[in-house]
């Protein structure tokens, strides 16, 4: 969390104007936002990367260029990793009940 | 007489001025009776004369987006418009403001549409008068090139954007002798452009302009608000340090043999100097008339406009635009909220005047002191309301 969020600042405090440090958006963690998680599969994977290319919250882990896994602070869920894989290598599933971590 | 004493326009006067503060971004397109500035301006890009980065842009909206970015990156930044221009600046204006940019733009006044209109009033500045930004009015050619130089300072210590207006047609294309300071002058007077936080200052990165919601929004407006309240000061201090240099005081507006009348007339822009012409016989006619020539709107100067007002007997408000509110226009409900902590209140009528470029002469204001006359002897007010010389 970032210092702000731990504890509310007044506005006395706040610099002026709508103005933060960098890369606060590492502290915001939008998992939570999820109501389907995409359920990867490493046998059926070829490492092609399209979901990575794709996400749109950067949520693919990716190592030494192979997949593997999936961010599940940052994902919201949207699908389109499952959409875009060739493979069926990413299925989506309801998020209570059916994730896997 | 001073070998910079010059004939100009308004609009010369401006573009004059924005030459000698040389912005490093100006973005702008084109609108009657505004787009001399920038043409002229243009002119002195094309001829190496600034160092200004130009954009002509495809709108309005484009050129307040364009001086926002610019001003982000760090550039003193600077616009002009009027009128539907201003109109379609409205969204960004508010994020000029919100973001603390110190951006500086003359403001032609016109009427706004529809009816088409090119001519002057106040309903566009009016419109833009809840959007965060300094509103300065001036009176003449010279006001509008002193207040455009004072803006640079303003909006700079505050970090607040500042519009400086003249009346479209009656300043803007009307050619008055003013004294032009030097380029130097304007340069030591105006100081180097300090941005504080600035995109392209890489070893300081920074977001701007980040989702703001229920947690936090209200407390960046609280400091919006705070810094409009401290403007205050600034505004003063950049008024009295320009008068000490160069001779002519600014302060939040100008009372014109006001101190000791009984009826009196408040107005902002070219108006003024008709009715301080007709003051000037009233008070060779025996009748206490003064005038209060209102300069800066927003910060609106409450505690000020009331010390000099409270004394007088009737007042009466020219206000050259409608808020169409089925009360009265802008100003009027302004002035009058000011003089409601007063145990006695002077009696206060509004006129709402010129709208569409419709003149106003000495005739007409004369009318308006005689009317305040009665209100003083009768205590009674007949019609708290007029628009003056509509034909019915």
């Amino acid at each position: 969390m970032v210092e702000g969020m731990k504890k509310k600042l007044g506005w006395r405090q706040l610099a002026p104007g709508d103005l933060l440090g960098p890369a606060t958006s590492l502290d915001f963690e939008t998992g939570d936002w999820r109501t389907q998680r995409p359920i990867w599969d490493g046998e059926k994977c070829k490492n092609c990367l399209f979901c990575w290319i794709y996400c749109p919250d950067s949520a693919i882990m990716v190592k030494g260029k192979k997949m593997v896994g999936i961010d599940y602070r940052y994902c919201k869920g949207c699908g389109i990793c499952a959409a875009e894989c060739r493979f069926e290598a990413i299925e989506m599933k309801n998020e209570k009940g059916g994730g896997n971590d | 007489m001073s070998e910079r004493r010059i004939g100009k326009t308004a609009n010369e006067a401006f573009a004059e001025a924005m030459r000698q503060i040389n912005p490093d971004v100006v973005a702008a397109y084109p609108i009657t009776p505004a787009t001399e500035i920038v043409q002229i301006f243009s002119q002195f890009v094309a001829d190496g004369k600034v160092d200004t980065e130009f954009v002509p842009v495809e709108s309005e909206h484009s050129a307040m987006s364009a001086v926002i970015g610019a001003s982000l990156a760090g550039a003193r930044a600077m616009t002009a418009t009027s009128s539907q221009g201003l109109a379609l600046m409205w969204e960004v204006l508010n994020i000029a403001s919100g973001l603390r940019l110190p951006i500086i733009m003359p403001m032609v006044n016109r009427s706004l549409s529809a009816p088409i209109n090119i001519h002057c009033d106040h309903s566009d500045s009016m419109g833009a008068r809840d959007t965060g930004w300094i509103q300065i009015f001036s009176e003449s050619v010279q006001e509008s090139y002193d207040n455009l130089l004072q803006a640079v300072r303003i909006a700079e210590e505050m970090f607040l954007p500042v519009m400086v207006t003249t009346d479209g047609f009656i300043l803007s294309h009307c050619l008055e002798l003013i004294e032009s300071l030097s380029d130097k002058e304007v340069k030591e007077f105006i100081g180097k452009y300090q941005p504080k936080n600035f995109l392209l200052d890489i070893e300081h990165p920074i977001t701007i302009g980040a989702l703001d919601l229920q947690d936090y929004y209200f407390e960046h407006k609280r400091q919006e608000a705070e810094a409009m309240i401290k403007s205050k000061e600034v505004i003063l201090k950049v008024g009295e340090e320009f008068g000490e240099k160069f001779g002519r005081n600014y302060r939040f507006f100008e009372d014109y043999k006001i101190s000791d009348s009984e009826v009196a007339i408040v107005v902002m822009g070219s108006t003024a100097g008709t009715a301080k012409t007709v003051v000037d016989q009233l008070r060779e006619e025996g009748i206490k008339a003064g005038l209060l020539k209102l300069r800066v709107f927003r910060p609106f100067p409450a505690k000020e406009l009331k010390e000099v007002l409270k004394n007088v007997k009737a007042i009466a408000i020219l206000d050259r635009s409608d808020s169409f509110n089925a009360v009265s226009g802008p100003l009027f409900s302004e002035i009058r909220n000011v003089l409601y902590d007063l145990e006695e209140r002077p009696k206060i009528v509004d006129y709402i005047y010129g709208l569409g470029g419709r003149d106003i002469g000495l005739k007409e204001i004369r009318g308006i002191y005689q009317e305040l006359e009665e209100i003083k002897k009768t205590n009674k007010i007949k019609t708290l309301v007029q628009y003056l010389g509509v034909r019915e």
